[in-house]
C-alpha cells in the first residue's frame, strides 16, 4: 500500500493530487512528495526490515510508488566501508564510505533515483522515458529502460566522457548529444517535455525521482545500528542528494527508528563549478549560476536546480561547504584508491578532497564520526587520470628483480 | 519572424494552451509587460511582488541565461527566441 498523500509544493505549500508534475503552477516552486507519518510509525517495525531483501526496497513504504517496482529491483544495499587507513591518512578518528561505485545496474547512486522514476513511469502509463544527463542517470535510465523494454531519450552535453557515452549507446538507447552544457540541455529537455509525451525521470517526474535519494540515507543508518553519523561529506551537482539524505534522516527519527541527532551537513564541489559552495561561503542561501569548467563532469551544473535548498540544509545544521581544484580531485582519487581499494570517479575525488580540507579548516571535527558519500565508479572517468606508462619486461626471473630492485620483497 | 516566447507547460493556462506566442518589447521587462497585457494575471507567476524574477524561474534569451546577462533589463533582439523554463534537477 501506498503512504503518498500527495504533492506539495516546497515554496508556497500548495497541494496537488498525484501527477506526472515537477512545477508548482503557483509559484514555480518544486513539487515534492507529502507522506502519512503517523501510518507509517504505526504499520512499520524495524522487524520488518528482517526478512526483506538487501535492496533499497526494503524501505518501500518511504517511496512513492502505489504497487510494487518493476523496475531497478536490485539497486541499493551498497555496503557502508569502514575505512581505517584512510581515516589515518587523513587525520580523523573514524571515517566510513557509502560505497555507491559499486551499484547495480550502472555504478552511481542514479540506480536508486532510475529506480523509482521509471517503475513511477510505468504506473502512469508512459511508453517513452528519457532524462538530461551528465552522464550517470544516461547510464541508468539507458540501462533499466532497456531492462523494461522501454525506449529511452537521452540528452547530454556534447562533450562527455567517451566511457559514459559509450555505456549508454551500449543499451540501445536513443542518445542526443547537444552542443553545449548540461544547463542547456535542461533547457531544452524542459521543452521537449512541454510537447511530447515522454517521462523525463528529472524533469517531469522529479518529484518521484529525488525520492529514491533517501534511500543512500537509511541504508547508512541501518548499517551504523540504527545511529545517525556525525558528519556526512556528501557532492553537489544539482545539490538534490544532500537535501535528501537530510529527509531520510529527519524521517527515520519521525519513526522513531532512530534517536534525533545533530549530523551535520557538508557539501562538496569543484571549484570549476562552485556556484552552492560560493553561496555558503557567502552567507546567502540564494545561488548565483556559473559556467562550468571542471574535470568533475558529473557535478558540472553551473545552474543547481536544488542549490537553494542544499544551502538550506548545510546552514540549518551547522555544516559547510567548499571546493576542490582539478588537481585535489585527482589526488584524492587516488589516496581513496591507495588506501582503500576503492576507485571512485572525479565526483567522489571531489568529495574526499573537500573532506580533507573540512579537516584541515578545523570545521570537520577528527574526532566524530564521518560518513563520505562516494557515488559513482572511477572506471567510468579515466579519461580524468594519467598515470605512469608501464614498460614491459621480459619474461624471466632476473628481469622481474631487476624491476623490482631498490623495492623490499618480503622474505 | 518576430520575437518569440516558448510558454512552459506551468504558464499554458494563462495562454489557452498555445505554446510559443509572438510579442513586442526590446527588452525581457518590456516583453513580460507585453506578455500581462494579453494574458493577465501571467507577470504575478513570473516575478516576485517587488518586481524581481521568481527564485525558480530560468528566463534564456536565445539560450543565454539572462543572469549572465542584464537580468530583466537584457536586450530583446527582433528575432530573438526567449525561454521560460523552471528549474530542474540534476543529473
Amino acid at each position: 500500500m501506498s503512504y503518498v498523500k500527495g504533492l506539495k509544493c516546497r515554496i508556497c505549500g500548495a497541494s496537488y493530487e498525484v501527477e506526472p508534475l515537477a512545477i508548482c503552477e503557483e509559484c514555480f516552486g518544486p513539487l515534492e512528495v507529502d507522506y502519512d507519518y503517523e501510518a507509517i510509525r504505526g504499520n512499520l517495525k524495524k522487524a520488518d526490515l528482517d526478512t526483506r531483501s538487501r535492496t533499497m526496497w526494503r524501505y518501500r513504504e518511504f517511496l512513492p510508488l502505489d504497487g510494487e517496482p518493476t523496475v531497478g529491483l536490485h539497486s541499493g544495499g551498497t555496503p557502508l566501508v569502514r575505512a581505517d587507513r584512510l581515516a589515518r591518512a587523513i587525520g580523523v578518528r573514524e571515517v566510513h564510505l557509502k560505497n555507491d561505485a559499486v551499484s547495480h545496474p550502472t555504478l552511481s547512486f542514479k540506480d536508486r533515483v532510475v529506480a523509482v522514476a521509471l517503475s513511477k513511469a510505468r504506473e502512469f502509463g508512459f511508453k517513452a522515458v528519457g532524462c538530461a544527463s551528465t552522464g550517470n542517470l544516461a547510464n541508468s535510465v539507458a540501462a533499466n529502460a532497456s531492462a523494461s523494454g522501454l525506449p529511452a531519450y537521452i540528452l547530454i552535453p556534447h562533450n562527455l566522457e567517451r566511457s559514459k557515452v559509450l555505456g549508454t549507446q551500449i543499451f540501445g538507447a536513443n542518445v542526443v548529444p547537444v552542443r553545449g552544457n548540461y544547463d542547456d540541455v535542461n533547457r531544452l529537455c524542459s521543452e521537449i517535455a512541454g510537447r511530447h509525451r515522454i517521462a523525463f525521470v528529472n524533469v517531469n517526474l522529479r518529484p518521484f525521482y529525488g525520492e529514491g535519494s533517501k534511500t543512500f540515507g537509511y541504508e547508512i543508518a541501518e548499517a551504523l545500528g540504527w545511529q545517525l553519523p556525525d558528519a556526512v561529506v556528501v557532492p553537489m551537482a544539482g545539490g538534490s542528494l544532500i537535501t535528501k539524505i537530510y529527509k531520510a534522516f529527519r524521517e527515520l527519527e519521525q519513526i522513531g527508528f532512530v534517536e534525533p541527532a545533530q549530523t551535520k551537513f557538508f557539501g562538496a564541489q569543484a571549484t570549476g563549478c562552485n556556484p552552492i559552495a560560493a553561496a555558503v561561503k557567502a552567507g546567502t542561501r540564494d545561488i548565483t549560476p556559473v559556467k562550468p569548467d571542471t574535470i568533475a563532469k558529473s557535478l558540472a551544473i553551473g545552474n543547481p536546480a536544488d542549490g537553494y535548498f542544499a544551502t538550506g540544509v548545510i546552514g540549518e545544521t551547522g555544516g559547510w561547504s567548499e571546493d576542490a581544484s582539478d588537481a585535489e580531485i585527482v589526488e584524492s582519487i587516488r589516496l581513496l584508491a591507495e588506501t582503500e581499494g576503492v576507485f571512485t570517479e572525479t565526483a567522489g575525488g571531489t568529495t574526499l578532497a573537500v573532506a580533507r580540507k573540512l579537516i584541515a579548516q578545523g570545521r570537520l571535527d577528527p574526532d566524530s564520526r564521518i560518513v563520505i558519500a562516494i557515488t559513482g565508479n572511477g572506471l567510468k572517468t579515466q579519461d580524468a587520470l594519467s598515470l605512469d606508462e608501464l614498460e614491459p619486461i621480459e619474461p624471466r626471473l632476473a628481469a622481474f628483480e631487476e624491476f623490482v630492485s631498490g623495492v623490499t620483497l618480503a622474505a | 519572424m518576430s520575437r518569440t516566447v516558448i510558454i512552459p507547460t506551468p504558464l499554458r493556462r494563462f495562454t489557452d494552451g498555445v505554446e510559443t506566442v509572438a510579442v513586442e518589447g526590446g527588452t525581457i521587462r518590456d516583453v513580460f509587460d507585453h506578455l500581462e497585457t494579453r494574458f493577465p494575471g501571467i507577470r504575478a507567476r513570473l516575478c516576485e511582488e517587488n518586481g524581481d524574477l521568481r527564485r525558480f524561474i530560468n528566463v534564456y534569451v536565445d539560450g543565454e541565461d539572462i543572469r549572465f546577462l542584464d537580468r530583466l533589463d537584457t536586450a530583446v533582439g527582433e528575432k530573438a527566441e526567449i525561454s521560460i523554463v523552471p528549474a530542474i534537477a540534476g543529473g
